[in-house]
């Protein structure tokens, strides 16, 4: 690790301690009377603190490209955020009766490798429809995955759309 | 602000029509896999619409951010409870539920 | 003053509540409650210890909303910090008894 990565690391994790302690140290709901000075200063020392102890686990600085990846991860979200939507569509046309109800269990393999891709793989098949996640092989990038019926698990097996967005958000295709 | 209450009464309504699919699916599917299907997305749905409803009565104040802060700690927190259950319930040896089987 | 200005802020919404929309709040936290009561039975009767799980799990969400609508209800949204502390402490409740019940054990080696 650099030493100037080591800074920019430290300085983020101060920066986003001392927004909580501020965030919850105010108790009403107005800006101008709800801080004292000494209050203030107790939260800038508290937040150095826990920013020299814990940067290392918040900010792990591998991080290649990270203005990047962060801009097509707000693009992804996005798109997760209508993939919820259509998911809570779907489960509720199967609770009324509409959809059949056909559970298997599937597995494949991806080309996911990295911790943090992996979890936002996961967290993704959950909440998209029809589909959950079971367990994770982190060596093969292996997914075992209890899907609701057959077009959930086609979409995953077959067309393969979410691990290619998700392989173009982290870059590891 | 009639507009405004209308609004977030919608998006109230809308979100408390999910938490009831969610429970009647809960009631309803033959297995605990299914169950854990019309839970974990119904139920995730419908509180991101309650406190968005929320969101747009309050305006913006502190209480605004820590409705945010509520919402985005369940969209990450809620999908990794289920999928510890659901790796629990597979490895403990929950049987699953096939299309004919009797209901469980 | 400044200190008796902020106590008194502390009892003062941000919003006054008009009767339209304490009507429809009180509507959701009934249907919110309601559920939380048709669940109940899927913790009671559920057969086997998972299903109890889920039920316990899925109540819990609900409480988190419930506390917010309560919050609205009677003017005060500070509610929103003690749903907040609910959301993690559920979590951390359900990863907890989910690893119990696979390994059989808390702190393996």
């Amino acid at each position: 690790m650099t030493n100037n990565g080591r800074f920019f690391s430290i300085a983020i994790t101060f920066c986003i301690m001392f927004l909580f302690w501020l965030l919850f140290s105010a108790w009403t709901v107005y800006i101008p009377q709800s801080y004292d000075m000494s209050q203030v200063f107790k939260g800038i020392l508290v937040a150095l603190i826990v920013a020299f102890l814990t940067h290392e686990i918040f900010l792990p600085c591998r991080g290649e490209n990270i203005l990047l990846k962060s801009r097509r991860f707000v693009a992804y979200s996005i798109w997760e955020m209508w993939q919820i939507y259509l998911a809570t569509i779907d489960v509720t046309k199967r609770v009324i009766g509409m959809l059949p109800v056909d559970p298997r269990i599937i597995e494949f393999d991806t080309t996911l490798r990295s911790d943090l891709a992996l979890t936002a793989f996961g967290n993704s098949i959950t909440l998209t429809p029809g589909t959950i996640t079971i367990d994770i092989e982190p060596e093969r990038g292996r997914y075992m995955v209890h899907a609701i019926a057959k077009e959930p698990a086609d979409s995953l097996t077959v067309d393969q759309i979410m691990q290619k967005k998700v392989a173009y958000v982290f870059m590891e295709e | 602000m009639l507009a405004i209450d209308v609004i977030s009464t919608i998006f109230m309504a809308a979100g408390a029509f999910f938490m009831i699919t969610g429970t009647l699916g809960l009631l309803k599917f033959p297995d605990f896999y299914t169950r854990l299907h019309a839970t974990g997305k119904c139920d995730t749905l419908g509180q991101i619409l309650i406190i968005l409803g929320c969101i747009i009565y309050e305006g913006f104040s502190f209480i605004t951010i820590k409705l945010l802060l509520v919402s985005a700690f369940y969209i990450f927190a809620g999908p990794a409870g289920t999928h510890a259950l659901m790796k629990a319930g597979y490895v403990c040896g929950v049987p699953v539920w096939k299309k004919g089987d009797k209901r469980m | 003053m400044m200190r008796a200005m902020a106590t008194r802020n502390i009892f003062m919404s941000s919003c006054t509540s008009t009767t339209m929309m304490i009507i429809s709040f009180l509507a959701v936290g009934m249907i919110i409650a309601g559920t939380i009561l048709v669940s109940s039975y899927r913790a009671i009767a559920g057969p086997g210890t998972f299903n109890r799980v889920v039920a316990a799990n899925i109540i819990g969400t609900k409480a988190i909303v419930l506390l917010i609508i309560v919050g609205y209800i009677i003017e005060r949204p500070h509610f929103v910090d003690i749903a907040l502390m609910y959301a993690i402490l559920n979590f951390i409740g359900t990863i907890i008894v989910a690893k119990y019940l696979e390994k059989g054990e808390l702190c393996s080696p």
